[in-house]
């Protein structure tokens, strides 16, 4: 039966989608800039942040008003649940990438450093987890929000590695350190919007699964174990 | 990526018009005061809800915007005016019976008539005079269609009503209600006696009948309320606790009383 509140839940879905999208975007263009030294559009990035702090505070409105007015229970509940915290995440994604967009700035400006391959890669892997992510709460597919997170300890591994390479790189060649922390932190975004996008998996197996797969290694297994919810 | 925007919430500002004006009413039951200086309006084609514990005077409040009470011995209003679209409804001038042809009502126990649905939904316009079987039969489908029953009893329009369900019931009363085409309905616990589709049945209705017609419900069910309602008047003891836009009294209540009630301490 169609109840006449439907609208707003689809409404706060396609807005959960759409801050996706934006934060997608907005990582994209920042390690374009990084790529191309490109001040306009680092400036872009930067100034776009702020349309996705309005689509966090629009859904949290929305979820509070939905959770106060239409008492939602079972698989609504944890979709209103599920959203509010999946937009946190979702908007400190927008953070990093504002973050990488600063840097961007900073390093267009000074000679270039010939190690920024693995970054582009990582920014490869974080996004497509993420938006591998954000499908799941289309979907709602556990087993593509489990793959999301096998996938993050390649990204931690990528984040050491560069860790690792600009290290040597500054003990060797001091006159870049300024520069190398500028890609160490860049690397340290990347790594964290990985982690959002696992924190967005799991969220996302607890709303089709109405499982609590945080903090446990059932997130690292091919399959989740079945569920029985405990006797009475 | 699709757009989909939220139908705004209704209107609570001064913008939209006061139908009904309740200004610093007491009333007795006897001796016993049962309101004490109630003061609030209630905007135009908005669904206004009034709660709060048994014998809070809500009832009593909504049975006097149609002088359901002026039938009560002893019952009166002692203090102060109710004004529909600036009329106060309590000068001796105003009949009761038009008045109540702008003011339907609704109870809480579904009350139809012990005759067929068709006959149920024309009584009032044949007594009114109405004997055009062509305007009646119009009116029968628009006003079942009105209270979403149309496509359920269509094809037994001559049966009794009473062997309808619960919950179909109520809908005929809904359907009754609006044959007269008032302005306003009230609604006393409409569904206290449904189960939970049927229910939800009569909120989607109530969603619907608020574009055409003003909506006062009294009840006991808190997220009834939260659900159908635009604005919430809490009542305790015969006074008016608070009233604001449902999302402020359910989330944000000013009064400590109003959140002790809609949390469930107390009441």
């Amino acid at each position: 039966m169609k109840r006449f509140f439907d609208a707003e839940l689809e409404a706060f879905r396609s807005h959960l989608l759409q801050m996706g999208e934006r934060a997608i975007d907005q990582t994209r263009l920042a390690m374009k800039a990084l790529a191309d030294a490109d001040l306009a559009l680092a400036d872009k990035v930067i100034a776009a942040d702020d349309e996705l702090d309005r689509l966090e505070v629009q859904i949290d409105d929305e979820a509070i008003r939905y959770m106060t007015l239409r008492g939602p229970v079972a698989s609504e509940l944890r979709l209103i649940v599920v959203g509010m915290k999946a937009s946190h995440d979702l908007e400190r994604v927008g953070d990093e990438a504002t973050g990488i967009a600063r840097r961007s700035r900073k390093l267009a400006i000074e000679p270039r450093l010939e190690l920024y391959a693995d970054l582009p890669r990582m920014a490869n892997i974080a996004l497509e987890m993420l938006r591998d992510a954000l499908d799941c709460f289309v979907q709602e597919d556990e087993q593509k929000a489990l793959s999301v997170i096998r996938r993050d300890p390649e990204v931690d591994n990528l984040n050491r590695t560069v860790y690792r390479r600009l290290t040597s790189y500054m003990i060797e060649k001091p006159d870049t350190i300024a520069r190398a922390l500028e890609l160490m932190f860049i690397s340290k975004s990347l790594e964290r919007i990985a982690d959002h996008a696992t924190n967005i998996a799991e969220e996302m197996v607890f709303l089709s699964k109405g499982q609590d797969i945080r903090h446990s290694d059932i997130g690292k297994q091919d399959v989740l174990p079945a569920i029985t919810n405990p006797p009475v | 990526m699709r757009a989909i925007s939220v139908a705004p919430a209704a209107p609570v500002d001064a913008a939209v018009r006061a139908i009904i004006e309740i200004d610093d009413i007491d009333f007795h039951y006897g001796p016993a005061r049962a309101l004490h200086d109630i003061t609030l309006n209630i905007k135009e084609r908005q669904v206004t809800a009034f709660i709060g514990p048994s014998g809070c005077g809500k009832s009593t409040l909504l049975r006097c915007l149609n002088r359901m009470n002026d039938l009560i011995d002893g019952a009166r209003v002692t203090a102060g005016q109710i004004r529909i679209d600036g009329v106060n409804i309590y000068d001796p001038r105003v009949d009761a019976i038009e008045l109540r042809k702008r003011v339907g009502m609704v109870f809480q126990k579904s009350n139809p008539f012990p005759k067929s649905i068709y006959d149920n939904i024309t009584y009032g316009l044949r007594i009114q005079g109405e004997k055009n079987k062509g305007r009646l039969d119009e009116v029968v489908e628009r006003s079942l269609r009105g209270a979403a029953l149309w496509d359920e009893v269509k094809d037994r329009l001559h049966e009794s009503a009473l062997g309808m369900s619960g919950g179909q019931q109520q809908r005929l009363c809904i359907a009754r209600a609006i044959a007269v085409e008032p302005e306003i309905i009230l609604m006393d616990e409409p569904c206290s006696a449904l189960d939970p589709i049927a229910t939800a049945k009569v909120e989607e209705l109530i969603h619907e009948l608020k574009k055409q017609f003003t909506i006062v419900i009294v009840t006991h069910n808190m997220q009834q309320a939260a659900r159908c309602s635009d604005r919430t008047a809490f009542f305790y003891l015969g006074k008016l606790i608070e009233f604001a836009d449902t999302r402020t009294i359910f989330m944000n209540p000013a009064n400590p009383q109003t959140e002790a009630y809609v949390s469930g301490r107390f009441g």
